[in-house]
């Protein structure tokens, strides 16, 4: 689960990290109301959970209230890639000397967080690794140590920071890695962390990625979740236990297991075929998950053909037989189906199949062809 | 001869009275493990799963038993602490099934358990089975047969899927260990193609990877540099979209880094054979028999 920018601020500001005191608008009056309150120039930002924001017209400047409330206008509603906007942040536009880059995430070579800082702030820190590496600094932070002020040190040194500014970036940078720390993130970042005309280190922008696992201990994170910003039907599966992965293809696949669910995901594709969807069922899913997580297959317009792919362990064959017949009585169903059941009770998992008149398969390779044919018209 | 699990294997199954540990232990034993104790705090001196002791603590459990191994069924918020528990009774391997362990708390088990030595498989993992002699996890025995090809993977399903075109060809299997998908795990690609390469009884390896991480491309480099035994490898993720998250936390493409024709190729460069999908693997590994 990612955070929206201003949730994200909202959290480094509770770590004593400075941030803009702006507000969030949901309507151009709104918008203009913060921008009288705050005074001076304003930036209104659109919250949507997607990069390159700015380069969408999604960021605007605005010199006055009444200017706010017509950028305010133009965003809300707005469509970034895929996305409606429908909430603006408000927040005084900074007087900005210089940008930097300071960013917190699990390496998982080193089995350790890592704090990143690099002196190009402002661009992504993936175009920055890829075209300047050099410019990037990280240390590694031992989980019983925590950050260490030597640690924050380096980094300050690494990307030139002007000296007058060492404290109050090693304060940033411990109150960074304690935000991680507590909140379960997977990533935090402040970019750009602006050095301001006035001498302050000021984190203008913001993003909190957070560990979907640790979510239990964190209520009010969680509560967060922007479930507009959503796929409905990943809200559906989230809701089933189930992860789904809206794709463009034809093929709808149910697979159990995330690993063979891509690789019947990869054959499909040997085969001819596109997948429209990644969904695992997960371990031990009974008739009632595999019913929605049919329905959610077939809610997608495109779907053409159907492939089911279980390989019982936990998960037995007979139970997602009947969630598979249970799915086509409730569902009106108009495309084929083709379905392999393999382990933990298939032969009467086959026989459920069998008596309902429903397209088999022996091997996976064998399935995916039969889907990809029908998917073309082929008849079985 | 085999790895990790074998007949001499004295196992404690940690969460042996909930739903989940109870069904497994039975099916455990049923293959032929050597279940010699259940830990469940506060459920000690009861019995489970027939005639299986249960004990309050995992320390009393390998007083009274003399248990090396210790395979974990406890809910996510639960499991860090009996990984942890496991290590401090001095148990050498460690097995969690557990699925959903918060990172962080796996960044911390981990840091605690090298200073002890201890060998953890997972979390997230189907655990790992010497045909014929242990199970120790959650995998369907019956797929399995006793022989010269040992698996390491980081999927569960698709392992099984593996071992089955093997059996059904009449390829057994030395040890199969599932490592588990997520980003931090107690053992890695590295460790299991080692044991491998020095296990006799194996004559040839399959490695089955994801997208996401670099433990492949390790791997690889391993291959290159120390592997005398051959190896058949294929990695699963190729069609998956980038910057998405394919179930697994493990399975993340991020900044180029991980994706599936990446690892195919650092593995192909090392000498081993890379199948383009699952039911290649099988044939592969047929013609090197």
């Amino acid at each position: 689960m990612n955070l929206h920018e201003y949730q994200s601020k909202r959290v480094f500001a509770h770590y004593g990290i400075p941030i803009p005191e702006g507000e969030v608008a949901t309507t151009p009056a709104e918008a203009q109301a913060v921008a009288e309150q705050l005074g001076g120039p304003v930036v209104v930002k659109s919250q949507v959970l997607v990069g390159g924001r700015g380069k969408a017209g999604g960021i605007k400047l605005a010199g006055t209230p009444e200017e706010a409330n017509a950028r305010a206008e133009e965003i809300l509603g707005m469509d970034i890639k895929g996305l409606t906007v429908q909430q603006v942040l408000i927040d005084p536009a900074a007087d900005i000397q210089s940008e930097i880059y300071l960013g917190a995430v699990l390496d998982r070579a080193k089995r350790r967080v890592v704090l990143m800082a690099s002196s190009e702030g402002g661009v992504e820190i993936e175009q920055v690794a890829a075209e300047t590496p050099e410019k990037i600094i990280t240390v590694a932070v031992h989980p019983y140590l925590g950050l260490r002020d030597y640690q924050a040190r380096y980094l300050a040194e690494g990307i030139n920071l002007p000296k007058e500014y060492t404290r109050q970036f090693i304060k940033i940078a411990k109150g960074l890695y304690q935000a991680y720390m507590e909140s379960d993130a997977s990533l935090a970042e402040i970019n750009p962390l602006v050095i301001t005309g006035s001498g302050e280190l000021l984190a203008v922008d913001g993003k909190i990625g957070l560990d979907d696992s640790a979510l239990f201990r964190h209520p009010d994170l969680e509560a967060m979740r922007d479930t507009a910003a959503e796929d409905e039907s990943e809200i559906e599966a989230r809701e089933n236990d189930l992860t789904y992965i809206h794709l463009d293809g034809e093929i709808g696949c149910m697979v159990n297991g995330a690993g063979l669910a891509m690789a019947t995901m990869d054959i499909v594709k040997f085969y001819g075929g596109e997948p429209a969807n990644f969904l695992d069922i997960g371990g031990g899913a009974k008739a009632d998950r595999v019913a929605a997580a049919l329905r959610i297959i077939l809610s997608d317009e495109r779907v053409k053909a159907v492939l089911i792919n279980i390989f019982g362990g936990i998960t037995r064959c007979d139970e997602v037989a009947r969630g598979v017949l249970e799915a086509i009585d409730t569902l009106d169903v108009k495309v084929p189906f083709v379905i392999r059941l393999v382990g933990t009770n298939e032969e009467e998992g086959r026989r459920i199949i069998a008596e309902a008149n429903l397209p088999t398969a022996t091997s996976l390779a064998e399935a995916a062809q039969k889907a990809v044919a029908a998917a073309k018209g082929e008849t079985l | 001869m085999s790895i990790l699990v074998d007949n001499d294997t004295r196992l404690i199954v940690q969460g042996i009275t909930g739903r989940e540990g109870a069904f497994h232990a039975e099916q455990m034993i049923e293959y032929g493990t050597n279940v010699v104790a259940g830990v469940t705090p506060g459920k000690g001196g009861e019995w489970a799963v027939g005639n299986t002791p249960v004990f309050d603590t995992v320390a009393e459990a390998v007083e009274a038993t003399g248990a090396n191994a210790s395979i974990i069924y406890v809910p996510a918020r639960f499991a860090p602490d009996a990984v942890i528990e496991a290590a401090d009774a001095g148990v050498d391997l460690v097995i969690c099934i557990t699925e959903g362990v918060p990172a962080l708390d796996m960044v911390k088990v981990r840091a605690y358990l090298d200073t002890l030595g201890t060998r953890l498989i997972g979390p997230n993992c189907p655990g790992l089975i010497t045909p014929g002699e242990a199970k120790v996890g959650i995998m369907p025995g019956h797929i399995h047969t006793p022989g010269n090809v040992g698996l390491v993977s980081r999927s569960g399903t698709l392992t099984y899927e593996v071992v089955y075109a093997l059996t059904a060809r009449g390829i057994g299997q030395s040890t199969a260990v599932g490592i588990g998908g997520d980003p931090i795990i107690g053992t890695t690609f590295l460790d299991v193609l080692q044991l491998f390469e020095d296990d006799p009884a194996t004559e040839q390896v399959v490695l089955i990877g994801e997208i996401g991480g670099t433990d492949e491309q390790k791997a690889a480099d391993f291959i290159a540099n120390h592997m005398t035994k051959p190896v058949t490898a294929f990695i699963a993720g190729q069609t998956a979209p980038p910057g998405r998250r394919m179930g697994h936390a493990g399975a993340i493409i991020s900044g180029g880094e991980g994706t599936a024709a990446e690892k195919m190729a650092a593995l192909k460069a090392a000498g081993a054979d890379v199948a383009r999908h699952p039911d290649e693997i099988a044939e592969i590994v047929a013609g090197k028999v």
